[in-house]
């Protein structure tokens, strides 16, 4: 087989598992192109190519045993860098976790072992996952592949970038706001946001734990539902995970059909603030859903447009409490001059040189907005719009199948661009978070450049939750309309490195 | 009780309430299935979840709801058909998420009350104390401070030990206790032990005090009849029933002081001193730490079933006020004498002892009688001398197999109490063989007569009353150890006289 890195997961397994090709063979043409690339890239923390060789190998034996008989068995990935991964530096892009090595594995982590997919390596991100364009990492920017002095997207740059710049087929985000999905939409990948509850929260090293939820990246919907069907599933170490079957994600993938289909286009997501090369390639988008059979109606969120008010009161007041053990006790660095000083002193010059800036104006604002006397005002409020925003979706959900938005309002921007603005920052996940306020999933697949710049765009479709599976119903018909128009996929257009 | 206190009864009425956490006793901790057992190697009995390790995540003991919604059905407590845990925020090096996982304003079990009794000199008196609440949290770990006096001040490093990290509690904290007058103290006693002899009936807990697993926080405030409710301050971390009953004194002395004397009462929370029995300055209400109190993101609320409930309740057993009465019922006492073994913390054991062969009228001369008075002695709880209820089955049949004096017994005890080892041990190390030898014993009778030969005639005379003299000689000379019944018979014998 020629090219391996360019291959499909979904390919590359199939060969694996006829033995055409081996797990080594393909993990080891993953590990040359990060070698080759990732200088530039920068989508990895962590790479360790001997520990990923001995583990193909062994995966070679089991699958030659006829011992793993999964869907993804030899196949690569890279993992996000706050998935406790036992005995692998987990640094969740923070400095204050440098050298730390988890004592245990995340629950997803297991699950990709039994599935017989083989870690790459840890996938940079920014800090704590509090960021759009991963240049909040401590340890430096990621670089987006289609224009290398772009950012990538972000909190999970990293994972999409390492995805598009073919270093790795398959990789794992987690999407707090759109962490998975803005990412995948900049890069030109495919992300997904799975119901909350529907992926183990487990050994996740946790944001904001009434929002977070852990997805598959990849290039295309096929490969996202097959790894969303390896880590799908209850999971009795988190209480907040779902105890119901996981659906048959691949199934619908294969269906991809929207014939007959109501899709829901929310009005409060398109217009000011988007791009118009993104609301062209979005239109466009329609009218193709169109003439695959669906009808496309609009519908109104009227509370949408409190989403990002509400959550940027939950993550603050969330992550102030999840960053709380962070305080050089346990764990990570430890910064103490030797003079004595009291553990207050101790833990407060450890938190002021670990964490960076954006960490710490969230957990300034979580501190506020919890504080005695504000609660109502803020945190209590913020869970009042949440509820209308979830109200919001019922509503339209009772008139649709699925709802459609551009992922992003804008496409990648340039490194350095808005980090002195925050609120231009936040504005990039403004399509995105209503989905993580009311818990149902969404899916970012790519749907063309925007003619302006010639950057990828996304389109995201919102189902129920536990409605995962239209998800790539809808979305393999549109990708397979599309890639029918482009003569392969989009990531094909991207420059290659 | 002292004059002053008398005073300051006299112009004070006093309102005490009382927040009390115990460890339940369960195999697995809150949150995690890590060993809750009592000591161990530090560190040993943990895991990443009550590490609090980034990216654990807590699941709820089952076990331990099921004991708290019991120990709610038993103090007479709604049980709310849905509540939540929340997050009391803090930082604390024996903290490991630096967040205590707690329930705040929704807590599983309200509004209930417990009846307790304390005797007077007009016999016993119940005091209904109201609940407020039954909640569960999550213990710390515990910090040990090296290279100073064991306290944080002058240490120069800390060290801790996260064993008890996640250890289940559960907290039960009554409405303001009203109307208790002089009696404050031991209702706040009675109503803690009583809190106690429930948990241990449930069996949800050992209530081991010395090992810290029960542990009060006493508010106290005074106000003149008639006026509004005067200023509290909340004594923390109060460990034993004796102190509790202390520590309402101390603090209502100290605030009647400081009202006389035209101050104001300031808000605080205070450190109670074992030693002195002192209370000193802790928080002010304007340092208080404010908590940030949310709704605990990583579990699921809690929504217990009536049927569930119900289930529950079918386990309850004899409550603790029931089961005295009917104790004190089947064993023909007083209401003074069975409020007095209650005092004494002599039930329990007497109960045991019972269990364990000893006669109930036995069982209770021992408890409340000699061992009673040695608590008394090194201030000490009964339960924390160094015998136990299978030492007095084992003196007790000795003494009904003749093998055992009255009197010697009381030197085995002594010996237990000592730690010279196993009753059987203490005999035979000290000696206590009863003389029952019948030559020995007349040799010694017939001294004892020569001696007072005026003594035979009167009992022979019939005053056979004389004959506890002779008796009193003859044990005196063997150095108690005969057996007394047995040295009047052969008296009597010899001397030719039947009764």
């Amino acid at each position: 087989m020629n090219d391996l890195i360019r291959q499909s997961a979904a390919t590359l397994a199939t060969a694996i598992a006829r033995k055409e090709v081996s797990s080594e063979e393909v993990t080891h043409a993953h590990l040359d192109r990060i070698s080759e690339v990732d200088e530039r890239v920068h989508a990895f923390l962590f790479v360790d190519p001997d520990a990923s060789i001995a583990r193909a190998r062994e995966v070679d034996q089991q699958i030659a045993k006829g011992e793993l008989s999964s869907p993804l068995a030899g196949v690569p990935i890279a993992l996000k860098d706050l998935l406790a991964t036992k005995g692998v530096p987990t640094t969740c892009g923070s400095r204050i976790l440098e050298g730390w090595r988890p004592p245990y594995n995340a629950t997803i982590v297991d699950k990709l072992h039994a599935a017989g997919v083989v870690s790459l390596g840890k996938t940079n991100m920014d800090e704590f996952a509090m960021g759009s364009s991963t240049e909040h990492s401590g340890y430096g920017p990621t670089h987006n592949p289609w224009d290398l002095e772009r950012i990538p997207g972000g909190s999970g740059g990293g994972s999409a970038a390492a995805v598009a710049s073919f270093e790795s087929p398959l990789a794992i985000g987690t999407d707090t706001g759109g962490s998975i999905r803005q990412p995948a939409a900049v890069t030109g990948t495919v992300g997904v946001k799975p119901t909350y509850g529907g992926v183990s929260r487990y050994g996740i090293v946790a944001l904001a734990s009434s929002l977070d939820q852990a997805g598959p990246c990849a290039r295309d919907v096929m490969d996202t539902a097959l790894l969303h069907s390896v880590i799908a599933g209850h999971d009795p170490r988190d209480s907040t995970s779902i105890n119901a079957p996981v659906p048959d994600f691949v199934a619908a993938a294969l269906k991809a059909d929207v014939r007959g289909m109501k899709i829901g286009v929310i009005k409060e997501l398109q217009g000011e603030g988007f791009q118009s090369g993104v609301l062209e390639r979005f239109n466009q988008s329609l009218e193709i859903l169109t003439e695959l059979g669906a009808e496309i109606v609009e519908v109104s969120c009227p509370h949408f447009q409190y989403a990002l008010g509400a959550y940027y009161l939950i993550l603050p007041s969330e992550a102030s409490s999840n960053l709380a053990r962070f305080d050089g006790m346990r764990f990570g660095i430890r910064v103490d001059d030797g003079k004595n000083r009291s553990v207050e002193q101790v833990m407060g010059a450890t938190r002021e040189k670990g964490f960076g800036a954006e960490v710490k104006r969230r957990i300034m604002l979580g501190t506020y907005a919890l504080s005695s006397g504000y609660y109502d005002a803020y945190y209590g409020q913020a869970q009042r719009i949440r509820t209308l925003i979830t109200r919001d979706f019922e509503a339209a959900f009772s008139k649709v199948d699925v709802l459609v938005s551009p992922t992003s309002p804008i496409t990648a921007f340039k490194i350095g661009e808005k980090l002195d603005d925050p609120l231009a920052m936040y504005l990039n996940d403004i399509a995105t978070i209503p989905v993580n306020l009311a818990g149902n999933c969404a899916m970012s697949l790519p749907i063309g450049l925007a003619s302006e710049d010639g950057l990828p765009v996304g389109l995201q479709i919102i189902a129920p939750a536990m409605a995962d599976s239209l998800l790539y119903q809808v979305g393999s018909a549109l990708e397979s309309a599309l890639v029918d128009r482009w003569g392969g996929l989009l990531i094909s257009e991207a420059p290659s490195l | 009780m002292t004059t002053e206190y008398n005073a300051v009864i006299a112009e004070f009425d006093p309102i005490i309430g009382l927040e009390t956490h115990i460890e339940l006793g369960t195999n697995s901790k809150m949150f995690c299935s890590c060993s809750a057992q009592f000591g161990g190697e530090p560190n040993t009995f943990v895991c990443p979840v009550c590490l609090g390790m980034p990216g654990s995540m807590p699941v709820v003991n089952r076990v331990a709801v099921e004991s708290t919604i019991r120990m709610g059905l038993a103090l007479n407590c709604s049980i709310v058909p849905w509540c939540r845990f929340a997050r009391k925020n803090y930082f604390y090096p024996d903290m490991p998420k630096n967040y205590q996982i707690s329930q705040y304003d929704e807590p599983l079990c309200i509004n209930g009350y417990l009846d307790v009794t304390v005797a007077t000199e007009e016999g016993p008196q119940i005091f209904r104390v109201e609940i407020e609440r039954v909640h569960m949290e999550e213990d710390t770990g515990k910090l040990l401070h090296a290279g100073g006096a064991g306290r944080i001040h002058g240490a120069t490093h800390s060290l801790v030990d996260y064993n008890r990290a996640g250890i289940p509690l559960i907290e039960v904290v009554t409405k303001p206790i009203l109307g208790t007058g002089v009696l404050a103290p031991e209702v706040a006693k009675a109503y803690v032990a009583e809190l106690r002899d429930l948990m241990r009936a449930l069996g949800v807990s050992d209530v081991r005090m010395e090992e810290g697993s029960l542990r009060c926080d006493v508010n106290v405030s005074l106000s003149r009849p008639g006026e509004e409710w005067g200023t509290r301050t909340e004594t923390k971390n109060v460990n034993s029933l004796r102190s509790v009953e202390r520590a309402v004194r101390t603090e209502m002395l100290r605030q009647a002081d400081r009202l006389r004397s035209g101050e104001r009462i300031i808000q605080e929370t205070r450190h109670f001193n074992e030693e002195t029995g002192d209370t000193t300055s802790g928080r002010s209400k304007e340092q208080a730490e404010d908590y940030r109190y949310f709704p605990e993101p990583d579990l699921v609320p809690i929504a217990p079933s009536e049927a569930w409930i119900e289930q529950l309740r079918g386990t309850l057993p004899e409550i603790p006020s029931v089961r005295r009465a009917r104790l004190q019922l089947d064993w023909g006492i007083t209401d003074f004498d069975m409020q007095s073994l209650v005092n004494a913390g002599a039930l329990e054991l007497i109960v045991a002892s019972i269990d364990a062969g000893v006669q109930p009228a036995a069982a209770r001369k021992w408890w409340t009688g000699e061992l009673t008075r040695v608590a008394n002695e090194r201030n000490c709880e009964l339960e924390e001398l160094s015998v136990t209820a299978n030492d007095i089955a084992e003196i007790e049949k000795l003494i009904s197999a003749g093998e055992l004096t009255d009197k010697m017994a009381r030197s085995v005890f002594e010996g237990l109490l000592d730690g010279e080892g196993s009753v059987s041990h203490i005999v035979s190390k000290r000696g206590l063989v009863v003389v029952n030898d019948d030559a020995s014993l007349i040799a010694a009778i017939n001294v004892a007569l020569a001696d007072a030969p005026d003594v035979a005639e009167k009992i022979q005379g019939g005053k056979i009353a004389a004959a506890g003299s002779i008796v009193g000689a003859v044990m005196k000379a063997t150095q108690g150890q005969a057996d007394a019944a047995k040295v009047r018979t052969l008296l009597l014998e010899q001397l030719g006289v039947t009764e």
